[in-house]
């Protein structure tokens, strides 16, 4: 392969991640809150057929988007009414969710079902899309895949660099420590949720507009998307860095199988097509190393100097769920 | 700031938390909130800092009503409260943990906070990383960031919610100077307990709450029968001690070994009778901890023998000790003993290893019932553990326990509990005693080793005293062993092996 081949090959990694990515980032705010949306999967089968009926009808691609957008903050309301004021389980909720959004999307899609519709074209960057090798790389994209970047960006930001984002990290870990704080951990928690599920929302529409434009009902290849885009999420250890690191890796990993495939005919499809699953398993169990008590064992042989350089850097790798997870929050 | 409750009322269910409490603290003291667990002192603070809303009654601040109707509430009128177990966020670091409840500006400020927070550090003499994470932190440091970081929010009146448990005796010390530092700064202090002397040797006044009431005040010089008389409503005396008549040498430790990554603990030579209680001493993580565990059959040794009754355990699990009699009450009641969201008689059948594939439900409701009016449970059989206090649930942890046991190891048996739930737990424990059960037990109150034990082990560093005759000691020896001072080089040693 050239170069060239190669850095367009990365360039559609980058760009196939984007829906992925929105997922992952509404999904790790929302989880950040302590709400699960676990109807992912189905959320963004009903935003992708919904953003595309939108924009073929209105011949609008914004208000495709904004459906999507719509469509997710929706389906993120019943979850976060529910469990927050219904106090019932957000898996239960979520999963029930996830079943029946994938079912109305196929049903209520079948009269867009291989329609021709809008689809979003790239949109080189001026200037920058000519620098070498990067320009390829991150500059003649799509705008989705630039709000990929953006949002990455944003939500790491917000979360660790803002207050109210140091506050949303509270909530989904101690909410009587963010409640004795002066924060109102219910109405955060609602707005969170709402927020990450028009995140998720934009997913749908980024394959049915522009990565895989069109709707194709059941065979749209769709499912199963929200499932991994979960896993990823727990992957990145609700932090939107890692978490855009491992959706890139996916991304990566069957891009590479594709490729590779042509020059491996010896080995059969199906095991380049499964091995970004393990791959993906091999690397979270590198990355939470430092949990392991001979690890611990070992670093205490360690003069002080070091270890602490060693155990800040492994502590800054191991990721631990928000400790108040799916649990319900009630003020005295 | 000038505090005032009037006639605060507040009930959960039946249950009275708060009777109409009238209280009235100027600025600069340090008031005293006395009263054994349950009797509504955290309720009555929780009402203050805004936590929980009272059904009724008026909160005035420099005599003029306010509403507060929600922690933030309270915050901006300058009211903050350090609850009992530390609300704080484990996994981050302290700094963010500092910065993170003032408004305002949408980034944080860390590098001026830093400053702010060293500087009000310095003021307490606190040693706080603001890179530390917190859960690396002990409780005394986790109550210091509290500490500043509720006086750089502009705190006036604070709340302390028995801060002295699960902390050590230098940072009590510690705390207690920042407390009078606070008070000289003209701060409201207001200082829950259920200890006398916290109390005692801190407050500028004391007022008294029983069963939700508001039942008496003090004024220095304290006398302890009095403000005992006014918590429990009776005179309670702790009693002399009262040595077991001991029988045969039950539990033989030779030359036991046992560590973790962090310490070693070497060849401990120990031999119990029938009946002898042994009190662990030492600072928390100084090897009682592996040692308890290691003889419980949890841990492995690296070395040494274990029998009971003659009979060889060495290398054994918990399982088989727990055959021959062994059981162990680790300190964390809620996570290692009693399982929370079950009720008592789920607890009782449990407990019960009746045979049989359905359970006996009518029988372990009976079986519920006679225990918890045995040991004085203040709870029904359908109570689940989680909402009992600390005292019941200790109650209920040893009337869970195997009728004839030969040895008995137990953590922190009386920790947070109050005077009459520590002598009630020690009268039950003293009659498996006479029964012919040898106890082992760790605690940080040196009072209560002093009292209960007949000889002492002490633990510095992963470093074993041989036993000591606990009549021969002092809690001022004691205290200086446990800190590591007066330990001879080698001759105990030799004692030791003597001994075993
Ligand atoms: N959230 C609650 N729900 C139900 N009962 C409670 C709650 N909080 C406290 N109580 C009950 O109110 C009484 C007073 O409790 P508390 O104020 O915590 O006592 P203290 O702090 O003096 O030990 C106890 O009987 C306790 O069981
Ligand atoms: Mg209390």
């Amino acid at each position: 392969m050239t170069t060239e081949q190669i850095l367009v090959g990365l360039a559609s990694v980058l760009a196939a991640a984007a829906p992925v990515m929105f997922a992952v980032i509404g999904e790790t705010i929302s989880e950040r809150a302590g709400v699960i949306n676990l109807s992912m999967n189905g959320t963004i089968l009903l935003s992708a057929m919904g953003g595309f009926a939108v924009a073929m009808t209105s011949d609008s691609l914004l208000l495709g988007f904004l459906g999507g957008m719509v469509i997710g903050a929706l389906v993120a309301l019943v979850v976060a009414f529910s469990s927050i004021t219904l106090h019932q389980s957000q898996v239960a909720v979520g999963f029930v969710l996830a079943i029946i959004c994938r079912d109305l999307a196929y049903f209520l899609g079948n009269p867009y079902v291989a329609q021709s519709g809008p689809r979003l074209n790239t949109a080189p960057v001026p200037g920058l899309a000519a620098v070498p090798y990067l320009g390829t790389l991150l500059f003649n994209q799509t705008l989705v895949t630039y709000l990929s970047f953006g949002v990455i960006l944003l939500a790491w930001l917000w979360i660790y660099k803002t207050r109210p984002g140091l506050m949303l990290q509270g909530i989904g870990e101690r909410p009587a420590a963010a409640f004795v704080r002066g924060t109102n951990v219910n109405a955060m928690r609602y707005l969170y949720t709402i927020l990450g599920g028009a995140i998720i929302g934009l997913a749908g529409p980024s394959y049915s507009l522009s990565v895989k434009a069109g709707w194709m009902g059941t065979i749209s290849g769709l499912d199963g998307i929200g499932w991994i885009a979960l896993a990823i999420t727990i992957f990145g250890g609700w932090n939107p860095l890692r978490a855009a690191f491992g959706a890139y890796l996916f991304a990566l990993l069957q891009w590479l199988g594709l490729v590779l495939q042509s020059s491996l005919p010896n080995v059969p499809s199906q095991v380049l097509q499964v091995a970004p699953f393990p791959l993906m398993i091999l690397t979270l169990l590198l990355v939470n190393i430092g949990n392991a008590e001979w690890v611990a064992r070992t670093l205490a042989a360690l003069p002080a100097g070091p270890r602490r350089v060693v155990t800040r850097l492994l502590r800054a790798l191991r990721a631990s769920p928000p400790a108040a997870l799916g649990v319900p929050f009630e003020s005295e | 700031m000038d505090v005032e409750l009037r006639d605060i009322h507040k009930t959960f269910g039946k249950v009275r938390a708060n009777v109409g409490i009238r209280l009235h603290v100027p600025a600069g003291t340090i008031q005293g909130i006395l009263g054994e667990n349950g009797a509504g002192k955290s309720t009555l603070m929780k009402v203050l800092s805004g936590f929980i809303h009272a059904d009724q009654g008026a909160i005035l601040l420099d005599g003029r009503p306010v509403v507060i109707h929600s922690p933030a509430d309270a915050i901006r009128a300058g009211i903050g409260m350090l609850h009992q177990d530390p609300l704080d966020f484990p996994p981050m670091r302290v700094i963010d943990n500092f910065v993170m409840a003032r408004g305002g500006s949408l980034f944080p400020g860390r590098a001026a906070a830093r400053r702010d927070l060293k500087k009000l550090a310095a003021q307490f003499g606190f040693a706080l990383d603001p890179d530390a994470y917190v859960d690396s932190l002990t409780v005394g440091e986790r109550q210091q960031l509290e500490i500043v970081r509720l006086l750089w929010l502009g705190a006036r009146v604070l709340i302390f919610d028995e801060p002295t448990t699960g902390i050590s005796a230098a940072q009590k010390e510690r705390l207690f100077a920042a407390l009078r530092l606070l008070a000289d700064q003209d701060k409201t202090v207001l200082f829950v307990s259920h200890k006398l002397e916290d109390v005692e040797g801190l407050c500028d006044r004391v007022v008294v709450l029983r069963q939700g009431y508001l039942v008496g005040e003090a004024r220095p010089p304290y006398t302890t029968r009095q403000l005992v008389e006014m918590m429990f409503g009776k005179a309670i005396s702790i009693g002399k001690r009262v040595p077991c008549a001991v029988g045969e040498t039950s539990l033989r430790l030779r030359n036991l070994s046992v560590e973790d990554y962090r310490l070693k603990v070497r060849g401990v030579n120990l031999a119990v009778r029938a009946g002898e209680v042994i009190g662990l001493a030492g600072m928390e993580g100084s090897g009682q901890g592996l040692f308890m565990r290691a003889v419980a059959g949890l841990l492995r040794t690296t070395g040494g023998r274990i029998s009971l009754d003659g009979r060889n355990l060495t290398g054994r699990s918990h399982l088989v000790s727990k055959r021959h009699g062994v059981a162990f009450l680790p300190a964390s009641r809620l996570e290692e003993g009693l399982v929370p969201g079950l009720d008592l008689t789920e607890h009782f059948v449990l407990a019960e290893k009746k045979g049989g594939f359905f359970i006996d439900w009518e029988g372990g409701r009976a079986l519920a019932e006679e225990r918890i009016a045995e040991f004085n449970i203040r709870g029904t059989p359908a109570s689940h553990v989680e909402a009992l206090s600390g005292g019941n649930q200790q109650r209920a942890l040893l009337a869970l326990l195997r009728v004839s046991l030969r040895l008995l190891l137990l953590e922190h048996p009386t920790r947070g509990l109050d005077i009459e739930s520590t002598i009630y737990i020690w009268s039950k424990l003293k009659e498996r005693c006479g029964q012919g059960t040898s106890i082992l037990f760790v605690s940080s109150d040196l009072e209560e080793i002093l009292q209960y034990s007949d000889r002492v082990l002490v633990f510095f560093n992963g470093r074993v005293s041989p036993p000591l005759e606990a009549a021969e000691m002092n809690t001022d020896r004691l205290g200086e062993l446990i800190g590591g001072k007066g330990w001879p080089e080698e001759e105990w040693v030799e004692e030791m092996t003597a001994d075993g």
